[in-house]
């Protein structure tokens, strides 16, 4: 019986610091839908390209991982703003079909791009936190999944206070409510458009970086921004909290799917778990636990 | 007579007719005609290439229905294919069943998965929607290896030759001549679904549908139409390409299709039969040229040297649906129309 206990608590410990990863992917998603109304596919090749640059600064140029790293969030930055001014601008007031398509063939592009530069061998990440893991009152977790949840919280808080306080928050909520109305009212909307994109892209980076700590470098890393779909869906795409808590909720969902299941159907249950939670959600309830409703009119 | 300039309808009859002047009619002819004669004046490789283009015909005239027609993003097309391809595969290896019910079987078994999608999908649209299709290819995918005693998992399944009343279709050529008459029949439906009343609620829909359903079209059996025919053609193009390549496995039905079907309608133009066309031929032929480009390049940029493979071709497609939906949104069909209403108007091209 206590060993059953044990290794439920085993995987939801493992099942938080996976979510927690989720949660800081979901937020770069969140940050985009609520300011431009545009889910961006790319998502995960923005984490795995901040990935490599950060890699390739630690290792080619010999730089420290904490000159590195906000180095690598400068560049992700500046390439969000060059993304949202060559893609994005153009397609303003188009439907959401091509703007969707946009992000996708962005993404694809990307992904195989990173494939011809980068080639497709796994890196290990030179980890810049200690290799014994922290023991928290009889719970064993590593340094980066611990920080990982220390960085997803604080961002969460930062940004609730951002959109709730900052003048360029409530101008993002702003133009995501209306945007002509927030250009009446005096809202800059380029600015906030660009800014967006660059901040999402910040918050990709820093996914991006600790993720690379936790698995192997590849380009195949892209890919875990598609499972960290359901959990800006669970959350509901408009809320900075939804997207944690769904991050973190997807991550204990997979593991445990994992950790029992897979015993019975024979493997592969924890990547296929959040595609199966993601299509309930939306069929159950697809504005997720905290967003809004969408209400019509003709 | 009047003397008729420009294009213009003078009744409803007019406005829907498949081939609008005797031009179209005999431009039709000619390339019916050259299809006929290729196998004996291009290569093999050619004939194979057509070959492909034909499949993907098939498959983008199925995921323009969805979503260049009735506006319905689908992330899950490859699910769909896979599940024609593996019913074919299965019926016609297994149990040696005839082509005549392998490919409409797949079909069927096809369009009853996407009703089963389309059903509870019908509250969702938009990026939503996108979500929910590609979760559902996402399942499939993992169904397909996981099903290992049914679909053979990551081994795969033997297709056997196609034959036709005894006459195996062992080569390319007799291969084209079968798709060729499928392909033609599959397009002639398609184009005669988009003129008729269902097309058009198929469009209405598309344009806005709260205003469509108040106008009278039934959203529910409009949609679920949509995707169940979507997905028949797209089964009966998983089953061809079942015969075709002669052994499927699940890597040829994962996201990357879903969206290389997405990149051939963008590209040849989203709402229209012959983009469809155009862009399933584009995509197929593609790579060639770029392979031809690479290699060319290579004695430029002696860096390039041996660096071409697969993904060059995907990184294109991901830039071509970027400046398509940019610069051409109506995609190659437009840039076809344009032309062609600047030499027949011309000089008046205004």
């Amino acid at each position: 019986m206590h060993s059953a206990t044990s290794y439920f608590l085993e995987l939801v410990v493992s099942g938080i610091a996976v979510g927690s990863l989720y949660a800081l992917i979901a937020l770069g998603f969140v940050l985009i839908f609520k300011a431009t109304g545009v889910i961006n596919f790319a998502q995960g090749e923005i984490i795995m390209i901040a990935a490599f640059i950060a890699f390739y600064f630690i290792t080619r140029l010999g730089l420290s991982f904490w000159v590195a790293f906000p180095a690598t969030l400068a560049i992700v930055a500046i390439l969000g703003m060059i993304t949202e001014r060559l893609l994005l601008r153009p397609m303003l007031g188009e439907p959401v079909f091509s703007v969707v398509m946009i992000t996708i063939g962005l993404s694809i592009f990307l992904r195989s791009l990173s494939g011809i530069l980068f080639g497709h061998d796994n890196q290990v990440f030179p980890n810049p936190f200690p290799k014994e893991p922290l023991h928290l009152g009889g719970i064993v977790l590593s340094h980066t999944h611990f920080w990982t949840m220390i960085v997803s919280f604080g961002l969460m808080v930062a940004f609730l206070i951002f959109f709730k306080f900052a003048r360029l928050g409530l101008g993002m909520r702003a133009t995501a409510n209306d945007q002509d109305t927030a250009t009446l009212m005096g809202v800059n909307i380029k600015k906030v458009f660009a800014l967006t994109w660059a901040l999402s892209f910040v918050i990709a980076g820093v996914a991006g970086v600790f993720l690379a700590n936790v698995m192997v470098l590849n380009v195949g890393i892209a890919f875990t921004a598609i499972s960290a779909f359901p959990a800006v869906i669970l959350g509901g795409l408009q809320s900075v909290p939804g997207a944690i808590i769904g991050g973190i909720a997807i991550g204990i969902i997979e593991n445990l799917a994992g950790g029992y299941l897979d015993q019975i159907v024979g493997g592969g249950v924890k990547d296929v778990t959040p595609a199966v939670v993601l299509f309930l959600v939306l069929m159950i309830r697809p504005y997720g636990l905290f967003g809004q409703e969408e209400v019509e009119r003709v | 007579m009047a003397i008729r300039s420009k294009t213009f309808s003078e009744s409803y009859h007019e406005d829907i007719m498949v081939f609008r002047t005797i031009w179209s009619r005999c431009w039709a002819g000619v390339f019916i005609v050259a299809l006929v004669l290729l196998p004996f004046l291009g290569d093999a490789y050619l004939v194979y290439l057509v070959n492909l283009s034909c499949l993907a015909t098939i498959g983008a005239l199925g995921l323009n229905i969805l979503t260049g027609f009735t506006g319905q993003i689908s992330l899950g097309h490859a699910a769909f294919l896979a599940f024609g391809a593996y019913t074919t595969a299965l019926l016609g290896g297994e149990w040696n069943m005839p082509f005549w019910v392998t490919l409409p079987a797949g079909g069927a078994v096809a369009a009853l998965a996407g009703v089963a999608v389309g059903i509870p999908c019908l509250r969702l649209k938009g990026l939503y929607l996108a979500m929910a299709t590609m979760a559902f290819g996402v399942v499939v995918e993992y169904l397909v290896i996981t099903w290992e005693g049914l679909t053979g998992g990551v081994r795969g399944l033997y297709v056997p030759t196609l034959t036709v009343a005894g006459y195996p279709l062992d080569t390319d050529e007799k291969m084209y001549v079968f798709l060729l008459i499928v392909t033609a029949l599959m397009t002639a439906a398609a184009k005669n679904i988009t003129r008729t009343r269902v097309g058009r609620a198929f469009v209405a829909i598309r344009d806005r549908d709260v205003a469509a359903e108040i106008i009278g079209v039934n959203l529910t059996r409009y949609k679920v139409t949509a995707f169940a025919v979507s997905s028949f053609y797209a089964g009966v193009a998983g089953g061809l390409y079942a015969y075709v390549m002669a052994y499927i496995n699940p890597e040829h039905f994962t996201l990357m299709l879903s969206i290389e079907y997405l990149a051939m309608i963008i590209v040849g133009g989203l709402g229209s039969i012959l983009g469809s066309i155009f862009g399933a031929v584009f995509i197929v032929v593609a790579p060639e040229f770029i392979k031809l480009f690479a290699q060319s390049m290579e004695s430029v940029i002696p860096a390039l040297e041996g660096r071409y493979d697969l993904e060059w071709n995907i990184a294109v497609f991901g830039l071509l649906i970027m400046l398509f939906l940019i610069l051409e949104p109506g995609g190659l069909n437009a840039i076809w129309v344009r032309v062609k209403t600047g030499f027949k108007n011309w000089p008046f091209t205004y």
